[in-house]
């Protein structure tokens, strides 16, 4: 083989364009890196320091302890319930808020207000509602399920608002050519067109809500997120890898359903 | 003349039709057993709307006047994580994301536990790594950005090798034909066919994990959420509302961040 | 360097491409390739025809291993590539171009980095990654486009290309391993017949200058009659006919294809 000297001849041009902008982004890329561990006081060192209490960790979880299993089982079908609620309610709540936010529908002075609610919903982790609620209605589960009807509203609001904004609006003016009324406008001409796409989200909202119904208990609002904590600040870790271990099956039993239920409605 | 059968058009078969009913029968009992079985005191329902408005009292005027010596730094903070937290997740999704992808790496077990430790990472709440993290490294934002990190996995990770799972087999059989080796197939053949998809997992992703950061401080993992955790304890309601309107504020900049990149370069 | 491709088929040492007794079956005792036999030398053109179905493809994809065969052997220029693993697979495939229906290029990459595809099976996946070839390499790519009318194309995405370009496109980058066979595995079946002569000539051409033996299977008895020099008809797994295509009659192809109507 020739050795690497030759050139590319010039009457072909550059064989390849530099991309500037690639090569920028992967430069300060790499200098964010360095300047963000910098400022976070993340190093190297002790993240290794760290790793070895991590050990201990994982040593005090094992074995797992399910002994408590009562206790876990009745915590988490408080999850599942608070998750069940929370997503019935909010569905039924998210289909006309996100119709009245679909701006091809209404008039401006409808959507406006509609729009920031859902921002609203979305913008704080649901954990933040969960201290509001907590505040509002005392501890107890139905602090969580008006969290999770809150954080429902703000994925499917936002989510159908703009499945609806997408539709082809010729079905709409045909119905209200034919002078329908405007409910039967939304069941005939608006519907059909979004029905599956809400049924994924609903579904998938519902999975979120299980999981985020899990948490909220951590700061007082129902379900086995409480439990949890408890078992944190006691340091009972292998209870606590009981109830982890619990959560993740529950998950995964969750999207199993969820995926079987979207086969039935594709 | 002979009598032309009747058809009937269906929508669904019997089967399908029934398999619907049944999700829709399953959701309603799930729904009627879960707001039977549910704790709520009504005492604290009736309550409510009094201590709402009275917590609303408490959150007004905004004390703005606290944002620069309290909150900023910690915004900042609550960045850092972010990013720092996303690219993380991004490095450990990449290798994770293409064992679990089932016509990259045929052998069903590797699949298996890369799945596995996909779901596990999805599954346990942001909140909960966060204990986990600060158990391990103490409080900090260390604790805060390992959190975001091995929580993001999941996420990124499953939408990466279902990404791989979708490539178009043809331009890698060529490549194979070629005599390529593994790294330059999938340098060649896969990654051109999921870089834009990545990207866009990594800037959908970066905007969640804006929003995980700022609470994961409420169990001692940095950023903004330490300062509401003080603040909610002293019953600083002022000042928790402008913590929670600088994080809406925060949060609606980074999803016109992320909305304006991904229009003009994706 | 580059002047051995250049030389004349007469001076360059003979490229063959033999295969013996190959045999593929996926189910045990029901064999799609069945005890196939033959040899193609120098400048040799050998088109494939039969129904579909029969194990062109599979026959094809035997020789490269990309379906490894259940017995049988396939002999590159002498070497036998059959019993061949891993990395050694891997450079005998350098060897063997293959050109594709569907053109199987990477979209998204630029005409000259699919040309350069070629020679993926000779330099680093560093070097590929960050795409610092060799410049001898560019600058036989940019040769090459050139001879095929494509080099103004050279930095556009492969996906703007017509299939006819494609094809082009695909040949090149055939042609970039510096094989010793060429295999088209039904070349034009996605081109409109015009482009199908075209890419048909290219071929051809490509082989005459290079002294590359080619097999193309192929659909189209027309064009397989009209350009090569020898035709293979399989049908059931087996060898039905072997000869030039001045000699393929209708009754051979009533033979391998079965039926009558189609015939004129």
């Amino acid at each position: 083989m020739v050795a690497i000297t030759e050139k590319t001849k010039p009457e072909y041009g550059t064989p390849f364009k530099a991309n500037w902008w690639a090569r920028a982004g992967w430069l300060l890329a790499i200098l964010y890196v360095f300047y963000a561990a910098n400022y976070l006081d993340v190093s190297w060192t002790r993240f290794i320091s760290g790793l070895s209490n991590g050990a201990e960790f994982l040593g005090e979880m094992v074995p797992v302890n399910f002994s408590r299993w009562q206790l876990l089982v009745s915590n988490l079908l408080e999850t599942v319930e608070i998750a069940v609620i929370a997503s019935a309610f909010g569905i039924v709540f998210s289909l006309p808020i996100g119709l009245f936010a679909a701006r091809n529908l209404m008039p401006s002075w409808v959507t406006w207000p509609a729009r920031i609610f859902i921002a609203l919903c979305r913008s704080f982790h649901p954990v933040i509602f969960a201290i509001l609620f907590v505040k509002a209605v005392g501890f107890g589960p139905l602090a969580g399920i008006l969290t999770l009807i809150f954080a429902s509203i703000g994925f499917i609001g936002k989510l159908f608002a703009e499945a609806i904004e997408e539709i082809s609006l010729k079905p709409v003016e045909a119905l209200r050519a034919s002078g329908a009324p405007f409910i039967s406008i939304i069941v005939y001409a608006v519907v059909p067109q979004v029905q599956n796409r809400f049924i994924g989200f609903s579904s998938y909202q519902f999975d979120a809500n299980l999981r985020n119904s899990t948490m909220v208990g951590i700061v007082g609002a129902g379900g086995i997120g409480g439990t949890l904590f408890a078992a944190f600040q006691r340091f009972d870790y292998d209870f606590l890898a009981a109830i982890l271990i619990s959560i993740i099956g529950l998950v995964m039993v969750s999207e199993f359903i969820s995926l079987q239920i979207k086969k039935v409605f594709q | 003349m002979s009598e032309i059968a009747e058809h009937k058009w269906e929508r669904f078969t019997f089967a399908e039709r029934m398999a619907r009913f049944t999700v829709f029968l399953g959701f309603a009992l799930a729904l009627s057993i879960s707001i039977g079985t549910v704790e709520v005191i009504p005492e604290f329902l009736y309550d409510a709307p009094t201590q709402v408005a009275d917590l609303l009292v408490r959150m007004w005027p905004l004390d703005f006047a606290y944002y620069p010596q309290g909150i900023h730094a910690a915004m900042l903070e609550t960045l850092h994580i972010a990013s720092l937290g996303t690219l993380l997740a991004v490095v450990m999704a990449i290798p994770v994301g293409i064992l679990a992808a089932n016509n990259i790496v045929r052998i069903p077990l590797l699949n298996w536990l890369a799945k596995l430790i996909l779901v596990s990472s999805r599954s346990v709440n942001s909140l909960v790594w966060a204990l986990l993290f600060v158990a391990i490294f103490g409080p900090g934002p260390l604790a805060g950005t390992v959190c975001i990190g091995f929580r993001s996995v999941g996420f990124v990770g499953k939408l990466f090798a279902e990404a791989l799972e979708e490539t178009s087999p043809g331009p890698i059989e060529a490549l194979n034909a070629a005599g390529a080796p593994w790294a330059s197939i999938f340098c060649k053949g896969y990654w051109p066919q999921v870089a834009p998809a990545f990207w866009g997992i990594f800037l959908f992703r970066w905007d969640i994990n804006v929003r995980e950061s700022a609470v994961i401080g409420l169990v001692g993992a940095g950023g903004v959420g330490m300062v509401l955790d003080t603040a909610l304890n002293l019953f600083y309601w002022d000042r928790v509302s402008v913590i929670l309107f600088s994080i809406f504020v925060v949060v609606i900049l980074a999803e016109l961040v992320v909305t304006t990149i991904r229009q003009r370069i994706i | 360097m580059m002047s051995e491709q250049n030389r004349s088929s007469e001076t360059q040492p003979q490229r063959s491409l033999k295969i013996e007794n190959l045999v593929k079956e996926y189910v045990p005792g029901k064999p799609i390739l069945n005890d196939i036999s033959f040899e193609v030398q120098g400048t040799s053109s050998v088109a494939v025809i039969g129904p579909s179905g029969t194990g062109k493809s599979t026959l094809i994809r035997c020789v490269n291993k990309l379906i490894p065969p259940t017995s049988g052997n396939v002999y590159v220029s002498g070497e036998n590539i059959t019993p061949l693993k891993g990395q050694e697979l891997r450079k005998a495939r350098r060897k063997i171009g293959m050109v594709f229906q569907e053109f199987n290029l990477v979209e998204r990459l630029s005409v000259m980095e699919n040309v350069l595809c070629g020679r993926l099976g000779y330099v680093a996946p560093w070097r590929a990654w960050l795409r610092k070839y060799p410049a001898e390499e560019i600058n036989r790519a940019s040769e090459l486009l050139e001879s095929i009318g494509l080099l103004d194309f050279a930095h556009q995405r492969a996906d703007s290309l017509s299939g006819g370009q494609r094809q082009r496109v695909g040949i090149a980058r055939a042609i970039m391993q510096e094989p010793h066979v060429l295999l088209a595995d039904e070349p034009t079946s996605s081109l409109d017949p015009k482009t199908s002569v075209e890419i048909m000539e290219l071929l051809l051409g490509l082989s005459e200058t290079h002294g590359l033996p080619l097999i193309i299977n192929i659909h189209d008895v027309e064009l397989a009659k009209r350009f090569t020099d020898r035709v293979i008809g399989l049908s059931k797994g087996g060898i039905i006919y072997d000869g030039p295509p001045s000699e393929l009659s209708n009754d051979n192809l009533k033979e391998i294809y079965g039926g009558a109507s189609w015939l004129l």
